[in-house]
């Protein structure tokens, strides 16, 4: 029987691997302040501040977890941060007023919205080359792209449309119209779903990817908020496909949809103006940006329970988390 | 930028790519002004533009061509302009010849009436992007004309909103001689009334027009009226309202047609999106967004609405669904407007702004209505006795 004391020992040695294993960094661009804040999602401590370029909005790791790609939407430019320096080793040219962007699953070719030159433009992130453009709707905002990398697709807000660019030719090969300024779209793990909010049409669209039609469209009540004030606009799935996150804007909560039956079941109280989110890789928690209270709400996902709530930057917009 | 012959190696890619070829729908909108009668105004620093109103229906049929792009419509603007107090017959005239089954107003409440009086104006659907005259939307309205610039009931009832949330209960009433003065005080009053605000003092500015040298030794005299909270001035054509603020007798605040003012849009809106809405336009007209061009935008961008929502270029089916319940326009508010059907005016938030800055976006929080907060705003259905609507 080994010495009481070892076990002990080891039983803390596991714990501690655990925590570390669990540890990530949960990056958030504070959209007023040109900074992003840095997280430690264990002890739930902003730990760094780095400066960052104009306006910084929409932000996504790298596929090697490396780096950081930031909108600088102010800047027309996209930076590349260097996550173990937190230096800023290169812009890439994105056209402009970047304000969201997606990466192709090889991690090869960056997706691009342009808000206002109605473009989406495309990027090798390797050469750091625009490799093309594509025309869209009124205010190109969403972008995302499929698991199997066949799709881009964006949401054009004054068009309310869903473009669909093959990803071969490069080409806008159909739309489909969706409601009042749609913010956000994000596929299903398994490719099959597009889900698609409409942040004044206060409704959350699911498109079916093989036909590119509508099926479904949720929508939300909160008890003692106005209807209009229900804002839809980022969009987390799990990948067991049970579960749907949406944070609702200005109605403060996160709603939490059973990705199955499409029933919203809980409206979780975060900060607010509450608008995007990113799950960790374990999917345990989940973290939303609350523009106006200056926080990101971190959630148990579950217990479905708001953990707590962490001051950062002015206008937090846009979240990334270390390893998901 | 390297990103430019890229984008027009595209454009030109795209136009080579062969989609279905679907019948191209065209839908044709006219938008038709009157010679404004020239006021001076005498803060001349910012000169009235020449395209006040058609910039902004400009700008909404280039948005509603890249969305018509993806459903094989093409939007038309006609652009007619007609001297100061054309006849009706003159003006519909010309609208027949556009050729357009929809037309943006921004014409005085007068070439309203004698355009509505024509039989033949039945046929269109017409929006008010210029005319403030609450008799169109209380007692004089038509079922196929619709407001997308508020009212003065809807711009006062705006501002008495927020002056009741800072508890400025006590107004002191100026208003101007001309006719448009007297209605916005009006409106004033009618909203007083609404909104628990108190008029403790009025009085009439009949000290001749040209203030410029002489505000500094009249204002202070001629507000001496006993104690109130905000000087609400109404003078539309900004004869003197400029010239009361720092003057006062009293060191109050000034509300109204100068000062704080509400109204369906400021060069200030940022947010919701409002920042992209303000930089497209100031690309195309290099000037800020002003209230009437934001109305007429609000004009052509609900035809384009309807007519993606439903498919089709019908005159009588993009009217109906406009005026209908599923009707819904984003116009960079933070809420959908749509159109009251007991009247037709828009309905929208308002913005309460200083010249420089928003203040705050009316209705004002608490202000409750059984149907939608927004319709705390203007003429509600009762309040409406519209014949046809």
């Amino acid at each position: 029987m080994p010495h009481p004391l070892s076990r002990l020992a080891a039983l803390l040695l596991a714990s501690f691997a655990a925590s570390q294993a669990m540890a990530a960094n949960v990056y958030v661009s504070n959209e007023k302040d040109h900074t992003l804040s840095v997280i430690d999602s264990s002890t739930l401590q902003v730990v760094k501040t780095l400066k960052v370029g104009k306006r910084p909005r929409g932000i996504t790791l790298s596929k090697d977890g490396k780096s950081l790609f930031i909108c600088a939407s102010d800047d027309n430019t996209v930076q590349v941060m260097d996550l173990a320096s937190g230096k800023i080793t290169h812009n890439l040219p994105s056209g402009e007023d970047p304000e969201q962007f997606a990466l192709a699953p090889d991690g090869k070719s960056l997706y691009i919205a342009n808000e206002n030159s109605n473009v989406v433009t495309i990027i090798d992130v390797a050469s750091r080359r625009v490799t093309g453009q594509v025309d869209v709707g009124v205010e190109p905002e969403g972008m995302a792209v499929s698991p199997d990398g066949r799709w881009a697709v964006n949401t054009s807000e004054t068009t309310n449309m869903v473009h669909w660019i093959d990803t071969a030719t490069r080409k806008l090969v159909d739309s489909t119209l969706v409601d009042q300024r749609p913010r956000y779209a994000r596929f299903s793990a398994d490719g099959k779903l597009l889900w698609v909010s409409a942040e004044v049409g206060g409704t959350v669209s699911v498109i079916d990817v093989a036909s590119r039609k509508r099926i479904k469209t949720i929508s939300f009540a909160i008890t003692g908020i106005p209807k209009d004030r229900i804002q839809p606009v980022g969009i987390r799935l799990t990948r067991d496909g049970r579960y749907a996150f949406v944070p609702l804007g200005p109605a403060n909560h996160v709603a939490v949809i059973d990705a199955k039956t499409f029933q919203p079941v809980k409206y979780l109280l975060v900060g607010r103006r509450v608008w995007h989110a990113e799950l960790s890789a374990d999917e345990k928690q989940l973290w939303v940006t609350n523009g106006i209270s200056n926080d990101v709400s971190v959630i148990d996902t579950a217990a479905l329970k708001v953990l707590k709530s962490i001051p950062v930057g002015r206008y937090p917009w846009g979240v990334a988390v270390s390893g998901s | 930028m390297p990103a430019l012959p890229v984008r027009l190696a595209f454009c030109l890619a795209a136009g080579l790519l062969a989609l279905p070829a679907a019948a191209q729908t065209t839908i044709r909108l006219t938008y038709l002004e009157e010679a404004r009668v020239a006021t001076n105004p005498l803060a001349n620093i910012e000169p009235v533009p020449d395209d006040l109103g058609r910039a902004g229906a400009e700008l909404a049929i280039s948005d509603n061509n890249t969305t018509g792009k993806f459903l094989q419509q093409r939007f038309e603007l006609a652009r007619i302009a007609v001297p100061t107090g054309a006849s009706g017959a003159d003006m519909l005239a010309k609208v027949q010849k556009s050729g357009a089954g929809f037309v943006v107003l921004n014409v005085s409440a007068g070439a309203i009436d004698r355009l509505m009086a024509q039989p033949a104006a039945g046929r269109y659907l017409w929006f008010n992007a210029g005319a403030p005259d609450d008799r169109l939307r209380q007692n004089q309205c038509r079922a196929n004309l619709l407001h997308t610039l508020p009212g003065r009931a809807m711009q006062a009832d705006a501002l008495a909103q927020y002056l009741a949330t800072r508890r400025w209960n006590k107004w002191f009433l100026v208003s101007g001689p001309r006719p448009e003065d007297q209605l916005y005080a009006a409106a004033v009053r009618r909203a007083a009334k609404r909104f628990g605000g108190r008029i403790v003092g009025e009085k009439v500015w009949k000290y001749g027009h040209d203030a410029r040298r002489t505000a500094q030794g009249e204002v202070p005299v001629f507000t001496q009226v006993g104690d109130y909270d905000v000087l609400i001035v109404a003078d539309e054509s900004g004869d003197f309202g400029d010239y009361l603020s720092y003057r006062t007798w009293l060191p109050r605040p000034v509300a109204g047609t100068q000062g704080l003012v509400a109204g369906g849009w400021h060069a200030a809106a940022e947010q919701w999106g409002a920042v992209q809405l303000q930089n497209r336009f100031r690309q195309q007209s290099h000037r800020p967004m002003q209230p009437v061009d934001y109305a007429a935008w609000a004009a052509v961008r609900s035809v384009g609405e309807a007519a993606s929502r439903t498919a089709s270029g019908e005159t009588a089916k993009l009217s109906a669904y406009i005026r209908g319940p599923e009707f819904q326009l984003a116009g960079f508010k933070g809420r959908t407007l749509s159109y009251r059907p007991w009247n037709g005016e828009l309905r929208q938030p308002m913005m309460v702004a200083q010249p420089r800055s928003l203040v705050s976006l009316s209705p004002q929080d608490g202000f409750l209505h059984p149907r939608t907060d927004l319709d705390t705003l203007g003429f509600d259905a009762p309040e409406v006795k519209c014949p046809g609507h």
